[in-house]
């Protein structure tokens, strides 16, 4: 069970209040919690990552423990901390405010 | 007893306006979608319970919503709350968001680069939904204008978009450039008379029509003038901001241009000039009285580098002889200090017995006048800035 935090206007879209969970069959990479995560609401699919190239969205940003993983490969594996459920993955927007 | 219902797409959400048939007393219901950019808002014709929404943001991208009770539920077509994801992993829905551009072979001719700003060649770009125009005997048939200038089409009721290529693939596409607000298809008309007919407009490209629905496209912008491009009477480049048409009256076209009140009296074949006696014939919005086909609004803003009213004072202007001859509507709206704009999509009409018009400003006012433009009073004066506005008369 991996946790995933969204930012705001992302639970309202996909009708959560708080954390997400998700599972991934086998290993779990920055890739495939994204995947699971798309697959279980599927309404977050285009506002994270574009429909076509599935490039992280410009004004996104990804980070794991603590370290910025916005501009990691896709298929990098996720540490034990967050496929343990320890630690959350967080999905944030890049600009704190405006 | 007759009701109205005014839809308006402003910069941090959207929000719906009733009203009987007395426009006196308005219920104000909002914001939905907190916090996003709501382009434009439309209902069905077929339907009017059937309401499509345009939810964009820098952050997320696009959103189109969907609501099938007159706005008081939402949904993305095609979300859970219609069909649940497929147990296992199968192919989730959700796709109501994709507007992936037509590179086929088969369309003709792939197109994959505009002109930039500066001259140069530069990819087309999807970054949002400008204007939304359901089908006039489809409910689940509706339109998408969207920046990069392109058309798309759904006939599911929102939830897969294809583009017509036609358009973007004639020949002029490559020499299309964006306006200040971007390259956006803001304007949809289409003709009541002839279903294989309609009109749509791009800044900075100019105005398009399509006589076999949507197939081939040709430039209507024979007349236009726009000095500020290198030749001034160009096939494309102008910028033009909004385009109106009484329905009953499909061949007659009236164009708010960057500067210019344009009118054309055959389809857009050609366009002549009728800003007449207008203080300045910059603007963004053009609608058209609902019984009056020669009665058109216009809200004259000073210039393309200020973007507010002349002098501080909010005029809308009305010309009831198709043009040239226009008159000041200056009762309820503010006469100083006002410095406000009011967008391309921000003005529509009612169908009552007494037209009702309506306009919507960046400073968050909604205004309306229940005898098409003689007086004027706030609905609302508060919201954010207000990017469209459209209104439904109901039974």
């Amino acid at each position: 069970m991996i946790r995933v935090e969204l930012p705001q206007h992302l639970r309202t879209l996909a009708r959560v209040s708080g954390e997400v969970t998700v599972e991934v069959n086998g290993q779990a990479t920055l890739g495939s919690v994204l995947d699971a995560l798309e697959q279980a609401y599927p309404m977050l699919r285009g506002t994270i990552r574009d429909h076509g190239t599935l490039q992280r969205r410009a004004f996104l940003r990804f980070f794991v423990c603590a370290e910025d993983w916005s501009h990691e490969a896709p298929g990098k594996p996720l540490p034990d901390e967050i496929t343990s459920g320890k630690e959350p993955f967080l999905i944030v927007g890049a600009i704190a405010g405006g | 007893m007759s009701k109205v219902r005014v839809l308006v797409g402003t910069k941090k959400g959207a929000f719906i306006l009733s009203s009987d048939g007395k426009r006196e007393k308005w219920d104000v219901s909002g914001p939905h979608f907190a916090g996003w950019e709501i382009y434009h808002m439309k209902g069905s014709p077929v339907d009017p319970n059937r309401i499509y929404t345009s939810q964009t943001s820098g952050w997320f991208g696009q959103i189109i919503q969907r609501s099938d009770d007159g706005g008081k539920t939402w949904h993305q077509p095609g979300s859970p709350t219609e069909q649940a994801p497929a147990p296992g992993g199968g192919p989730a829905s959700g796709v109501s968001n994709k507007f992936v551009y037509d590179t086929s072979e088969q369309s003709g001719k792939p197109l994959t680069t505009h002109q930039w700003y500066d001259g140069t060649q530069h990819p087309w770009e999807f970054k949002r939904v400008w204007h939304l125009e359901p089908s006039l005997t489809d409910p689940n048939t509706v339109y998408a204008g969207i920046e990069d200038a392109a058309l798309f089409r759904s006939n599911d009721g929102g939830q897969a978009w294809h583009e017509l290529p036609g358009l973007r693939g004639s020949d002029t596409g490559p020499r299309w450039q964006p306006g200040a607000g971007g390259m956006c298809l803001h304007s949809i008309v289409l003709d009541p008379s002839n279903p294989k007919r309609m009109f749509i407009a791009i800044s900075a490209a100019g105005a398009f029509r399509t006589d076999d629905g949507g197939k081939s496209w040709k430039p209507i912008n024979q007349g236009l003038r726009s000095q500020y491009i290198p030749d001034p009477n160009a096939e494309v480049g102008h910028c033009v901001h909004h385009i109106a048409m009484h329905p009953k009256r499909p061949g007659v076209l009236f164009m708010q241009k960057h500067w210019d009140v344009m009118r054309s009296d055959d389809a857009g074949d050609n366009w002549h000039e009728i800003s007449g006696n207008l203080p300045t014939d910059f603007g963004f919005v053009i609608d058209v009285h609902v019984h009056e086909p020669e009665t058109i609004y216009v809200v004259p803003i000073k210039s393309d580098s200020e973007h507010f009213p002349l002098e501080g004072k909010l005029r809308v202007y009305r010309s009831r002889t198709g043009g040239n001859e226009w008159e000041p509507l200056t009762k309820g709206l503010p006469q100083s200090d006002c410095y406000v704009n009011v967008l391309r999509d921000a003005m529509a009409v009612d169908s009552l017995d007494s037209c009702g018009v309506y306009f919507g400003t960046t400073g968050g006012q909604v205004y309306a006048s229940a005898d098409a433009g003689d007086n004027w009073a706030p609905i609302v004066r508060d919201l954010p800035a207000v990017l469209s506005v459209e209104v439904q008369t109901l039974p």
